[in-house]
């Protein structure tokens, strides 16, 4: 293929626009591994710190829906340009949505602090799940760098560890619950902090599934495993 | 590059279909095996960079190529149903032209009034029924959506016509002779964009009643208009298919570096 358009001014659009997701998604990604650290440590600093960038994630949202908007009235950009701009506006949504799931868990964190139930609870068993979250989001980015269908497909698998680390999590909390119900309160925050964890790495699979869209032109998405190995081939 | 073609599911009527169709301008072949369906009712683009053929291809279809010394043609133009091969030598051009009819790239009225510029074909053709002629006229001008402009001005001259009413005229006219195809060479090039998007509104709309074979440089002009596209270069056919698989996902690589402009 080609690398380069006729139109070094479309490249560089298109370069500038890539670049811009991947340096939103390395914020977004110091994101939940910052609220990852202020849950372990129980760090109201460390919890404010990312309540206060989220403005930034924001920002950068709406900076790159405008670059893409730019691109699509002024190039008409077709096929493989096409599912890499409607790609990156999907994976764009998906990283704020991951921002706001960083937020959430640090505004939990704080409620949690608030609360004073911090130490009872098994907040650290949650580790494994954030790791695995962060980890998958991190290798999404990767693999939407380099348009890496393989990857794309291993992170699908992936996912389903997260799923099963959530439910497991969500068993243990109930039965914290159910032994003292004081810890009820606390317990729902950091119901809902495994769910914001869960919901990362669905959002890190969605990335996946764009990136074999972009390159492939195949649309995995609801799609049963077998479908998605024979569309990557 | 093989000219093959992968017919789309459900595919429509056939109109028209060439098959392994060369063409040379004396010992310039720019057509090499071009096999291709083209669909009744719908619209059928052309595309590829200048000297592709598209055009040779597209005036094989009413014998515009006889004028050219030299010229030869192999292979076959199917018109269906009556299955005739209308490169055949027994078949005679003019009769093609009355069933398949084109629209050039520059308006071309002729220096008569807007009246008889619609009515020229039928003339041609013999028709003297002044009332018939009224007839046809306006409905032919009714349907390429420029009978309220002129309808009270036939008498004038078709050249005080702006540019793109021009165009929709020789539209008119090309229907008034209820053609089977019409054939576009690039039919708004020379046209505003407000001119081009009523030239495709009326594209859109003419193809209930008849073929449409369009050649274009614009990309997204095929991709709004067409059915069906075809990427043709260097006198061959490298990919045809549905406009939006064309589009979204073409299958040859050639394709896709051309309509994502890398061809070069």
């Amino acid at each position: 293929m080609h690398d380069k358009h006729l139109s070094t001014q479309f490249d560089s659009e298109l370069h500038g626009v890539s670049s811009r997701v991947m340096e939103l998604g390395g914020l977004v990604e110091s994101q939940i591994r910052l609220a990852i650290h202020a849950l372990s440590q129980f760090s109201a600093e460390t919890a404010n710190q990312v309540i206060e960038t989220e403005a930034r994630v924001n920002a950068m949202e709406i900076d790159i829906d405008r670059d893409l908007s730019s691109i699509i009235a002024r190039r008409q950009p077709t096929a493989r340009d096409l599912r890499l701009l409607i790609a990156i506006s999907k994976t764009t949504a998906n990283l704020e949505r991951v921002g706001d799931e960083a937020e959430k868990i640090a505004r939990m964190v704080n409620s949690i602090i608030d609360s004073g139930s911090a130490r009872v609870l098994p907040s650290s068993d949650l580790r494994i799940a954030a790791e695995l979250a962060s980890g998958l989001l991190r290798k999404a980015l990767d693999a939407f760098a380099r348009l890496d269908t393989a990857a794309a497909v291993s992170i699908l698998k992936e996912d389903d560890l997260i799923d099963q680390e959530f439910d497991g999590f969500v068993r243990k909390l109930i039965t914290y619950m159910m032994e003292d119900p004081r810890t009820i309160s606390a317990s729902l925050d950091l119901l809902f902090v495994a769910k914001a964890i869960e919901r990362v790495g669905d959002h890190a699979k969605n990335i996946a599934e764009f990136i074999i869209y972009i390159v492939k032109g195949a649309d995995v998405r609801h799609a049963p495993m077998d479908q998605i190995e024979s569309a990557v081939k | 590059m093989p000219s093959t073609i992968t017919l789309p599911d459900n595919a429509p009527v056939l109109k028209a279909q060439s098959t392994n169709l060369d063409f040379y301008y004396g010992a310039f072949k720019a057509l090499k095996g071009v096999t291709m369906p083209i669909y009744e009712n719908k619209v059928t683009a052309l595309i590829g960079p200048s000297g592709c053929g598209k055009s040779t291809y597209l005036r094989c279809f009413n014998r515009m190529h006889d004028l050219y010394p030299g010229h030869r043609y192999d292979g076959k133009i199917e018109l269906y149903p009556d299955d005739v091969d209308i490169l055949d030598h027994g078949v005679d051009p003019i009769e093609v032209r009355m069933r398949i009819s084109m629209v050039f790239q520059k308006p071309n009225p002729f220096p008569k009034s807007i009246f008889e510029n619609v009515a020229y074909g039928l003339r041609v053709r013999g028709e003297k029924s002044e009332s018939y002629l009224e007839d046809k006229v306006e409905a032919a001008l009714r349907a390429a959506a420029i009978w309220n402009e002129v309808k009270d001005r036939m008498t004038e001259s078709a050249t005080n016509l702006s540019g793109g009413q021009q165009q929709r005229l020789c539209i008119a006219r090309s229907l008034a002779t209820d053609p089977e195809i019409i054939l576009f060479d690039e039919p708004t090039s020379a046209l505003d964009p407000i001119a081009t998007g009523s030239i495709e509104e009326l594209i859109g709309e003419i193809k209930n009643k008849v073929t449409i074979l369009i050649v274009t440089h614009n990309m997204q002009q095929a991709a709004r208009v067409s059915d069906y596209v075809a990427y043709m270069y260097l006198g061959e056919m490298v990919e045809y298919g549905v406009t939006n698989d064309i589009f979204m996902k073409p299958k040859r690589q050639e394709t896709e570096d051309y309509i994502t402009g890398r061809f070069g």
